[in-house]
């Protein structure tokens, strides 16, 4: 049951065959026998998800209308405050904090009934490619254990891909749900910025984050992203649009006619050939299914990556401004100077690690008086460029493709001593994040190393739709030629972990 | 640009309010260099003729009814404190002796 689709476990509990109780102790169930090696997990809450379960089946042997996804346990990435439940970013700065409140995200996840089985672990404030930035250790991935499951969101995605989760929700703010879905073989989308509210996401980079569905299939992440998408009061950047009929543009089908653009600077260089290999199989199946394939050229996005590391760290520099020792989270006074400022400098010398020291340090230098028209003015100018492309492209093509990350997922600790090597893995999915437009990841097949591989899709804002469209199209094309799904053929995992 | 060398990054952490150890000094000294000269090309097609961007979907002020609302109380957000006094946060010293 645990490996059926969000979907097929949701008919389950429609028709009897199975109690929200069953499936929540079933997953975790499968958390208890194969997490200690993951490390997907930062916190599991059996007693609220088992309790949110069987409030859920009472609800339903009482006759009443509930969502299409009540029942359907959840995991959420931990940058994702919940009331009562510990939150830490990946964190020593709020190790033992218990938000007093819901994001709204979660608090529509606890209306719709969905019991969620706990927080996923991720980069340090979402910092990072590989979640090796976590104070609380590495999550490994499902399909080596010896190799980083993406980041930020790598727990979101290892949980999933590793069926401890049906569903898992992440945050993207350069590729953080999109990357961790293409080297572990599961599905990720950044929804348009304002799709999903922001309100109780810890702020790493306000103009970029954005909230959004972790899943095994396309149809899953837009049932999910169906739910959690709308105008929230408390978040004056969310989107006031109507939500699409996500679902149904996922189970379509068809995209006889649908223009795809490939970029051509995001597919040369740099991306592996065993990548690129799976990235243009994809696209021959969609043009056997009648889609029309276009080159399309954004020069602009070259210096993406530039503009990227500049306006990051600098809304991240400001936004961690807050983890002072004042009012929450970890305080450490020095004995020789208690004064708030040293102990505001000891705090967060303690409690950060380093890459947020790095970020924050960037993004103060680049903010600051004489470099600030250099650096971060010309890095706001660059996403106008970067827009412009975008706008360009759209004109002669319905959506955009790229393989999603340059290369299967690296190992544990590879790249964690060249920072500007570890960035340069955002390369193909930061340029949505900067232009506020949607994207999804897929898999595309094995990969170098028989790892797997992702295909991003991009489409203008305020055109998910089309993400779940050609996303549901391929993949059911892609698993006909599999003979089932991807994750199929990921070795078996098991109490002492995984044999490869 | 010019290069960031050690003392630079020991203001910027003073700044940025970040006790760094001497070895934590020395190694972002060596790393921020190459980092920044990644960076660096933004300049090259960052025109004055090109406007500047801040937020990806354009927006107008965003308002909404004042009304009031049920926030927090005050023992739920003092509950994470690491210090309360008299329903108040307790800070740390914060100016100087004089």
């Amino acid at each position: 049951m645990i490996r059926r689709s969000a979907a097929a476990q949701a008919a389950a509990l429609g028709t009897g065959e199975v109690s929200s109780e069953e499936l929540t102790r079933a997953h975790l169930d499968r958390i208890a026998a194969v997490d200690g090696d993951l490390n997907a997990f930062l916190h599991v809450d059996e007693e609220a998800a088992l309790t949110s379960a069987r409030e859920v089946d009472s609800r339903r042997a009482g006759g009443e209308e509930l969502h299409g996804l009540a029942g359907v346990p959840i995991a959420v990435k931990d940058v994702v405050v919940t009331e009562g439940t510990p939150t830490t970013a990946g964190s020593k700065i709020l190790e033992g904090w218990i938000p007093p409140y819901d994001a709204t995200l979660v608090r529509t996840l606890r209306e719709a009934g969905l019991p969620m089985l706990g927080k996923t672990n991720m980069d340090e404030f979402a910092m990072g490619s590989s979640t090796e930035s976590s104070a609380f250790g590495a999550t490994r991935n499902p399909w080596d254990r010896e190799r980083i499951p993406g980041g930020s969101g790598g727990g979101s995605a290892a949980a999933v891909g590793a069926y401890e989760a049906p569903l898992a929700i992440g945050t993207d703010t350069g590729g953080s749900i999109r990357q961790p879905g293409a080297v572990t073989g599961t599905v990720g989308v950044k929804p348009t910025y304002g799709s999903v509210s922001r309100y109780g996401l810890i702020a790493m980079a306000s103009s970029l984050d954005q909230a959004g569905p972790v899943s095994r299939t396309v149809e899953d992440s837009a049932l999910l992203h169906e739910l959690i998408a709308g105008h929230d009061a408390h978040d004056s950047t969310s989107l006031t649009d109507p939500v699409g009929d996500f679902a149904a543009a996922a189970r379509r089908r068809d995209v006889k006619g649908l223009r795809i653009g490939v970029i051509s600077e995001l597919e040369g260089e740099g991306f592996a050939p065993e990548v690129r290999a799976r990235f243009t199989e994809s696209l021959d199946q969609l043009e056997r299914a009648g889609a029309e394939i276009v080159r399309v050229s954004c020069p602009n996005f070259t210096y993406a990556l530039g503009a990227y590391y500049l306006i990051m760290p600098s809304e991240a520099s400001s936004n961690l401004a807050k983890f002072d020792g004042m009012r929450f989270g970890l305080r450490v006074v020095p004995e020789d100077s208690p004064t708030a400022e040293s102990v505001m400098k000891a705090t967060r010398g303690a409690g950060f690690g380093d890459e947020v020291k790095r970020r924050i340090l960037l993004g103060t230098y680049a903010l600051s008086a004489g470099y600030y028209d250099a650096y971060y003015g010309s890095a706001q100018k660059v996403r106008t460029l970067v827009q412009r492309d975008f706008a360009a492209a759209y004109e002669q093509v319905d959506v955009l493709a790229s393989p999603t990350s340059p290369t299967v997922a690296f190992r544990l600790g590879e790249k964690v001593d060249d920072p500007t090597a570890m960035y340069m893995n955002d390369i193909a999915t930061i340029p949505a994040n900067l232009a506020g437009v949607p994207g999804i990841s897929l898999p595309s097949g094995l990969a170098e190393d028989g790892l797997p591989a992702g295909i991003q899709f991009l489409a203008p804002a305020r055109a998910d739709e089309r993400l779940y469209q050609v996303g549901g199209a391929l993949e059911a094309l892609l698993e006909e030629s599999w003979g089932g799904p991807l994750l199929a053929k990921a070795p078996e995992l098991t109490a002492g972990g995984a044999t490869r | 640009m010019p290069s960031i060398g050690r003392d630079d990054v020991a203001r910027l952490a003073d700044l940025a309010r970040i006790q760094l150890t001497e070895e934590e000094i020395a190694r972002f000294a060596g790393e921020f260099d190459s980092i920044m000269d990644a960076v660096a090309s933004v300049s090259e097609v960052a025109t004055e003729d090109v406007p500047a961007t801040s937020h990806p979907i354009a927006m107008t002020n965003v308002f909404r009814e004042d009304v009031v609302e049920t926030t927090l109380t005050q023992e739920q957000a003092l509950a994470g404190a690491p210090e309360a006094q008299n329903g108040r946060f307790a800070v740390p010293q914060i100016l100087g002796e004089e």
